[in-house]
This record gives C-alpha cells, structure tokens and sequence, in this order.
C-alpha cells in the first residue's frame, strides 16, 4: 500500500537542480494522494488543485529568484487538523469543529509557510487527540498502509499513514502522551516529540497545554531533522515557548555514538510486552553496542505511577480547553433546545464523542471542589517526581532506549472496547510528556505479522541533537526499511 | 426592645487598570469603538490562541499593593477560574487563586474617633468579560468582545469595616491613591471601579460573625450608603423576627432602594480553580520591586502638607487642590510660572471646581495650559483687566486653552482706567439717569450701585469698578454745570 517517492530533502535538492518542478511535485503529490488515500484515509481536507498549483507556482517563483533556499522549498506537507490553518478547514476530527475555519495560522504553520513548504491538507487524527488508534474521529477510519486491516496508531495517524503511504513525504504531527512516537512506531515512519518549549504551540488547538508539543513526522531521520529545524525557535505568542539558540539539528545528523552511553528502563522490557518488540530492541541495543555505545539496562523508578499521573493531569487540562466549543462563537451548535444551557447541553452532547466525553468528565471530576487535592495536586507532585527520576538518569546516560509501545498495531475495531486497556498501553510514552522531553521513534524491526516495530530514544531536556545524532547513526547501520518484509514495500 | 447590632463589612473592589493593551493580547483596551472591533483570537477565545502576559498589569498591581502596604509573592501565578457564560469566550476567566500577586496590607482612613487601618486580605489581578446585549425585539443576544481581556485588579478587605462612612473613607481612599499612582481612573459610573460589600450584623458585644450577604450593582457612593443602610436594616429584621439570615449573593435597585436575591450559597458554583498551564508563573525579583517603589509618587497627605509648608496655604485649600493630581500638577506649575501661589490656588479652587461642577466634568479632563493661567494672573495683577473680564478670560483658557494676553488684545478687553474718558462716560451716565442721582445726592446712597453697574455696561465692562464709583460720587456731588 506504499508509493515510491523520494524523501524530503532529496527532493527539495532536486527541486533546487531544476531536475523537477514544485508544481510537478504538486500534482504528483495529488495523484499519489487520489489513488492512495481511498484505502488508507490518512485525510481529511486536501487543498483544491487550483488553489494547490498556484501556491506551487509562488514557491517556485521565489525558489528561481533565490529567495527560497533551504530544505524545505517546495516539499509537500501534511498538517494534522488540530493545527489551524489560515481560511483552511480545521476540525480536531470532531464534529463540533466540522465547519471551522480558522481566521489565522499556527505558527509553526507560518514558518513552515516562510521555508516554502507546500501544505497540501489536513490529516485526520482522534478526536481532539485523545486516543491511541486513530478511531475515535468523528469523520473517517484511516487505515495502516502495512496491512489496511490494522491501526494506524494515534493520534496522530493520519500525518503517520499519509508519510508512510508515501503521499507525502513529510507531516507535522502533534505529541500530548505519544500521539506522534506510537503511530509513527505502528506506521514505520520516524518522528520526533521535541523538548517542551521549543516548537510555539500558538494556533495547536489544546487538548492539554502543559504537555502538548506540535513535532514533525517523516520517512527518516534526517528529514524529521531538517522539518523540527524549520519549525523551532520562540514565539512571542507563546508564553510557554523557550529561547533556545541551539536548533541546528540537520547538522546532527552525524554518524557516531562511540562512546555514548544508553540506558535501558528495566520495567519497560517486562511484563506486557510484546516478545517481537522486546527482541528487537534488544537487537537494537546490540547494534548501538556494536557501533561503539554503552548500552545497560537500569531500575528507573515511578514508571508505574506514569499512567494515573498523565491521565489526570491531561483530562483536567482538557475539561477546562475544551470548555470553550459551546455552540456561542464557531463549530456546531444544536439546531433545536430553548435557552442558554439547554443550547449548550445539546451542542456539546451532540457535538463531542465518547472518548472526548470520557475525558471532560473525568477531567472535571478532578477538579472539583474536594477532589482537587487528592487527585490533582497529587498527579501534579507525582510528576515533579517522575521529572526528578529522569534528571537523575541523565546524570548516568546520554540517552534512554525503550519500546515506543507495547505491541504492534492491533487491528481495527478492537481497541475502543477497553478503554482502560488502551490507556495502560500509553505506559512507555507518556512519562517523557510529563517531564517535558525530547523522544524521538525510529522504525527498528517487524513483528512476526510484518508489522512495523518502533523504539523511542528519550533525551533530557534540550537534547534533541543527541538524539537524531544517534537514530541517524542507527538508521544509516541497521537499515531497517530495507529489510521490510516481502509484499509490503512496493 | 429592639436588641443592639453591629455590621461588619468587607469590601471586593475591581479597579480597571489604565494600561494601552490588554492584558494577554495586543488589543487597545480604549472605550467605545463597534462591536467586536478590538479583538484578536485571543480575546475571543479561538481555538489555539494563547495569553500572553501584559507586564504593566504586573507593574500597576505592584504598585498599588506597595502603597497599600502589602507584602508581594515574588513567585506568583493565575488560574483559570472554570464557567459556562458566553460573555467569557474561553468558558474561563484567567484570574489568581493560590497565589495572588499582594496579600496582607493595609489602607489607613480617618473616622469620627480617629484613624483606622482597613487591612486587605490580598490584591489579584484577572481579566475582564465581555458585555452581552440582549435583544427582546429579536429574541435573541449578541455579545461584544471588547471589554473581554480588559486587565481588572481585585482588591479585598478585611471584613473591617463597621458603617457606610468607613467604607465610602476607604473606598475615596482607596480611589485617590490608585489614581494617584495613574493605574486607574476610578470612576464608578463607568464602571471603572466597581464595590461588592460583604455585610453581616452581630448582637453587640459578639465575637462570633454573622451570616454575611455580597451586594452587587452598586454604581456610585450614594448607591454604597444606601444598599448597606438597607441591608443591615432587612438583617436586623429577619433576627428580630427569629428569621436566619440566608449566605446569598443580591442585587441593589437603586430606583426601588431595593435589594433581591440573585443566587445562594446552595447553587454557588464550583469554579474548579487550577494554574493556568499556558502562562508561566510570573517571577518578580527584588529589582523590579525597587524599581516600582523609586517611582512611587507623592500621595495626597504629603502633597497637602507641603502646600501648607511651603506656599502657606490654608490646610483646607491645600487639601482641595490634591484632590485630584491632575489639578495639584496645574497648580504646582502655575505658582511656578506666576510666582504667587495663593492666586494660582484661588483660581484653581474657585472657578475651576466652579466651572467642572458646572460643566459636569472630571479634573483629569481639564487641559488647559499652566503658563496661560500664570499670564492671566499677570494681566490681573497689573490691572490690565479687572475682576470681571479676568472671569470671563479664565472661562475662555478653561474650554478652549486661549492665549490670555491675545484675547483681551483682540477683543478690547483692557480695562479703562483712563479718568477723562471714564468721566464722560459717567457724565453720560449721570444725564440719562438724572433721577438716580438726584436721588443719592438726597441720601439714597445704596442707588450708587444701579449708577455703577449703568457706566459699566457704558464702557463695555471694562471699567475698573472701584474707580467707577469714586468718579461718579465726584460728579454727582459736584455743584451743577451753569
């Protein structure tokens, strides 16, 4: 279910070379997505072939006249829709926002804009984020492009389906508990959740502020290097948003771990995971062994309070972001009820899904007079705890080696029965949120299904160079791609 | 017999804060303008749009809880205060719960028995709603965003208070030093300072406090008095009748004199209070607040005080002219300019309040230039105009600022103080109106002002009034012209 296409910044130096246009790239990109996107369904909206050309057309204009130089001119770029674009639908795959269009753009939108990308639609993701398999969109299933009867993953599966399907080679995914490192695990494809702070989350529609990061999606190391670079850096209209001067991360992309020392979570090879995906990171840690790193496991403490933590202070966060899609100014609104709060009522009611709903309950739960200390402060000091374990760990290790996620994607209509279940799966992803760092999934192996399986370098804070420097090295030694299993590249 | 009580009253004041902006966006904070004309994203709510902190809301909070003696949390941090109104686009008000930016200070007031420390249990700062309008032609609402993210200070009190005249002492206190320090105007009827009382009453002699009520809608100090002589009246009356008072929020009818409730205690919501994930916490150091405290103006007791030290005027001028710092700063550059203080401070206390009165305006929206005031003096002084013209002079600076020396030229407006020319004219006088004279020369001196007021309007009013009489009292008495 893949198309041959070249990777990112290969084709942006063909574009450069003259060897190929950006309109050309354009209705190439629209081809692969016309023939491609009926069985995967990694989109929502895509961009008018008018409207797609003419901006191909601008971009190549200012490519020929020197003013657009860098990696990114002329690449085509999905955009998971809980990113507003600027007078292009943007819906968080909900029903309440299935009419928004936004008056503005993201910022990170704006400066991909600025680098001379080419967005060419919005990808379809759980609604609101919150979600593990992509099911939860109110709109459409998208599918696994490695066997279309599995997930994708989320909740970012549609930017990971569309780059995996090769409909594009590039996509901005956003990363609240793993919603870009689990699908880019289940889709084969690598991506980075960056440091807390360093992409602007100005125009990211909220699902829980204090641990959403908006990061890219790619079909390699280094084009995920070269979109986090396009897309980093602080923003004035963001007062969580990090002046960070270090953001050169293309230039990571070096061959060398020698001497790097990695850690291995003990708990994150135990129990509850997959037999395949604990050989494969075991191999992988032989690889990094053989190429010269330290590789050891180690005891990290509070890996089990990770889960309740997240899940309380997310869904908190939620209740009070999502408070605001009330039928009053934009999205959906109730045809029928009388008065104030019975409009209100049955705007969200009909408007938001199970697992949204889910969510606020037991977001507003925790607030709640009484409640507030038990839970909330508690999830809060829990946290600061489970930052305080990494901090320790980082004194140790360069960096952290641990599954993206328990098992290889599961099959369509499954996991939705036990929501509980879906969110103890979240166990190796979300401490990396609540600490606020940087994890970056890179493809390592398949399953015995021919699933693709994902491993998460986690770095401290600040540490993404350290990162991309040792996936690049990983994914240039291994070759992972390479050795896909028979049928399924191609 | 009626038994004795006591009412106890804290006050919940918000004070909209002077500054250009919001307070976490660019939008102006400028009255008036058409609906939804000073919004952003931000203000309105939009999907992914995120506050930014305005620092001068920082720094006018500051301020105002240093003059108010208030201790200042150095690492202090808002909160999202949870609601469903659709005057509030995000469904949450960005205020301070844990942590409010003052806490624990104090204003002083002077009463009947002497002065009196009101303390403030804290100072915090928030955002303003939007206003909604509801249309009963249409059925229908329409909300306008331009007040939403207008930066509020929330002062509250102790509950220190124990009559109207305290709180109206501590609220004009309260007023004159936050307009002082230029971090608000102040003004009730626009709502630019706005009072909740907390009253409760106790038999006298208790400790224990009684069941308070919050009194909303109170839009002037009349309004103040009036809801809380009510209120600690319908109090009285429930205990007397063995009633409980009900923990209750209520609404006053200035029209009606009249309070009804608004909601109780049972259906308060739970505002699920918790910090604000998209603003960072706001970290003062000892520098900034140094800094705010260097540039602390002179309140109004000192400025008062010094007036009488150094220009000798009377405490009770003195405490005129600081009422308000614009018309103190017009009359510390007219002593200046003109060099004689107690005249600059006439005019400001006489026909300036006169004219505001009547005019219906405040102080701070006087403009008119100190160096025309100072030349009007002059012209005064050296008797280029007399009494009646300088008024008429002032009135033309007050409106439209004019060039005093200008004017008088250009409208003939120097007084006569020619004697031949004021002696003809008087002679004039004297032949039309023979009967007056004959009459004051038989005794009827009172008629000598008709006399007066009849050359005056003979010369335009120009003539200096004193020199008027002495020349007509000469001709009267003189023996008549052969």
């Amino acid at each position: 279910m893949t198309q041959k296409t070249i990777a990112a910044t290969a084709l942006s130096r063909e574009i450069r070379e003259h060897k190929r246009s950006v309109r050309e790239t354009a209705l190439e990109t629209l081809k692969n997505i016309q023939t491609l996107d009926v069985s995967v369904g990694a989109f929502l909206t895509v961009l008018p072939e008018e409207e797609l050309l003419a901006k191909a057309d601008a971009i190549q204009k200012k490519i020929d006249d020197g003013t657009l130089t860098g990696p990114l001119a002329g690449v085509p770029v999905a955009v998971k829709d809980n990113i507003c674009t600027k007078n292009l639908r943007t819906t968080c795959a909900s029903k309440i926002l299935e009419t928004f269009v936004p008056p503005y753009s993201a910022t990170a939108v704006e400066q991909l804009e600025a680098a001379g990308a080419l967005i060419v639609g919005k990808t379809n993701m759980d609604e609101f984020a919150m979600g593990s398999t992509t099911e939860t969109s109110a709109f459409l299933q998208t599918r696994n492009p490695w066997n279309l009867e599995h997930v994708p993953g989320g909740s970012s599966g549609g930017s990971c389906a569309a780059v995996a399907a090769k409909e594009v080679p590039l996509a901005l995914g956003s990363d609240t508990g793993g919603s870009i490192r689990q699908p880019s695990a289940f889709c084969g494809v690598t991506g980075i959740k960056p440091t807390y702070g360093t992409v602007s989350r100005y125009g990211l529609i909220a699902y829980a502020s204090s641990l959403d990061q908006i990061g890219p999606v790619a079909q390699n190391v280094s084009d995920c290097a070269a979109l986090l670079e396009a897309i980093a850096g602080h923003d004035p209209k963001d007062a969580t948003s990090l002046q960070r001067q270090d953001c050169q991360f293309s230039a990571a992309c070096v061959q060398d771990v020698k001497g790097m020392k990695i850690g291995i979570p003990e708990a994150y090879l135990q129990e509850g995971l997959d037999e395949d995906i604990r050989e494969a990171i075991l191999k992988a840690a032989d690889t990094f062994r053989a190429l010269g790193a330290q590789v050891e496991t180690f005891p990290l403490p509070l890996t089990e309070y990770a889960i309740p933590a997240y899940y309380l202070i997310a869904s908190a966060e939620a209740s009070s972001n999502l408070a605001r899609f009330d039928g009053v100014k934009y999205g959906y609104r109730a045809p029928e009820g009388e008065g104030l709060h019975e409009m209100y009522k049955r705007s969200r009611s009909q408007g938001f899904g199970p697992e949204v709903k889910r969510r606020i309950m037991l977001g507003s739960f925790v607030l709640s007079a009484g409640y507030y200390d038990a839970y909330y402060l508690k999830a809060l000091r829990t946290r600061a705890l489970i930052r305080e374990s990494y901090t320790k760990a980082f004194r140790t290790y360069d960096l952290l080696l641990a599954p993206a996620y328990p098992t290889t994607a599961p099959k369509l209509g499954v996991s939705l029965e036990d929501p509980l279940k879906m969110y103890l799966g979240d166990i190796h992803t979300v401490s990396v949120n609540l600490a606020g760092l940087p994890a970056i999934s890179v493809p390592c192996g398949f399953d015995r299904q021919g699933l693709p399986i994902g491993m998460q370098l986690i770095g401290d804070a600040f540490a993404e160079k350290t990162l991309i420097r040792a996936a690049y090295t990983f994914e240039q030694a291994a070759d992972v791609l390479a050795a896909a299993p028979a049928g399924k590249e191609d | 017999m009626r038994k004795q009580y006591e009412t106890i009253i804290g006050l919940e004041v918000h004070v909209e804060l002077a500054t250009k902006t919001k307070i976490f966006c660019g939008c102006p904070t400028a009255f008036g303008g058409a609906p939804n004309t000073h919004t952003c994203p931000v203000c309105t709510g939009m999907p992914g749009a995120l506050p930014v902190l305005n620092r001068q809301v920082v720094e006018f909070a500051l301020a105002v809880g240093l003059a108010a003696h208030c201790g200042i949390h150095q690492y202090c941090r808002f909160d999202r205060k949870n609601y469903f109104y659709p005057d509030n686009p995000q469904n949450y008000q960005i205020s301070q719960l844990y942590l409010p930016i003052c806490h624990d200070g104090y204003v002083e007031i002077d009463t009947g028995s002497g002065p009196k420390k009101i303390r403030i249990h804290e100072i915090h700062m928030e955002e303003d709603a939007g206003k909604l309008i509801h249309d009963e032609w249409e059925d229908s609402s329409l909300v306008d965003y331009n007040r939403s993210g207008v930066p509020l200070l929330e002062i509250v009190s102790e509950p220190d208070m124990r009559s109207a005249d305290e709180v109206v002492a501590y609220l004009e206190k309260l007023r004159k030093m936050i307009q002082y320090l230029g971090a608000s105007d102040c003004k009730l009827q626009e709502g630019s300072m706005r009072a909740d009382v907390n009253l409760s009453i106790r038999e006298a002699g208790q400790t224990e406090f009684g069941t308070r009520t919050e009194m909303k809608n109170l839009n002037s100090f009349k309004a103040i008095r009036r809801a809380i002589e009510n209120e600690q009246e319908r109090q009285a009356e429930l205990l007397e009748a063995g009633k409980p008072v009900i923990q209750e929020t209520r609404r006053w009818d200035d029209n009606k004199e009249a309070s009804r409730a608004m909601r109780s205690k049972e259906d308060a919501k739970d505002y699920r209070y918790f910090p604000d994930p998209d603003l960072p916490p706001v970290l003062i150091a000892d520098e900034w607040i140094q800094k705010v405290k260097d540039r602390m103006p002179e309140f109004q007791e000192e400025k008062a005080a010094r007036y009488v030290r150094d220009y000798q005027l009377s405490p009770y001028d003195a405490g005129l002219l600081t009422e308000s710092r614009t018309i103190a700063r017009i009359f510390e550059e007219t002593a200046a300019l003109s060099g004689k203080p107690k005249k600059a401070a006439n005019w400001l206390t006489g026909e300036t309040l006169r004219l505001l009165r009547e005019k219906n305006m405040e102080p701070e929206a006087l403009d008119f230039s100190p160096a025309h005031l100072a030349a009007l003096i002059d012209l005064a002084d050296s008797g280029t105009v007399n009494n009646q013209v300088a008024k008429k002079v002032f009135e033309k600076i007050f409106e439209d600022d004019v060039e005093p020396e200008a004017y008088v030229e250009a409208h003939g407006l120097k007084s006569v103080s020619d004697t031949g020319a004021l002696e003809d004219a008087a002679r004039k006088v004297l032949e039309a109106n023979a009967d007056a004279a004959e009459q004051y020369r038989q005794g009827k001196e009172k008629i000598l002002g008709f006399l007066i007021g009849q050359l005056m309007r003979e010369t335009k009013g120009q003539a200096d009034p004193a020199l008027a009489g002495e020349i007509l009292k000469k001709l009267i008495t003189l023996p008549p012209a052969e």
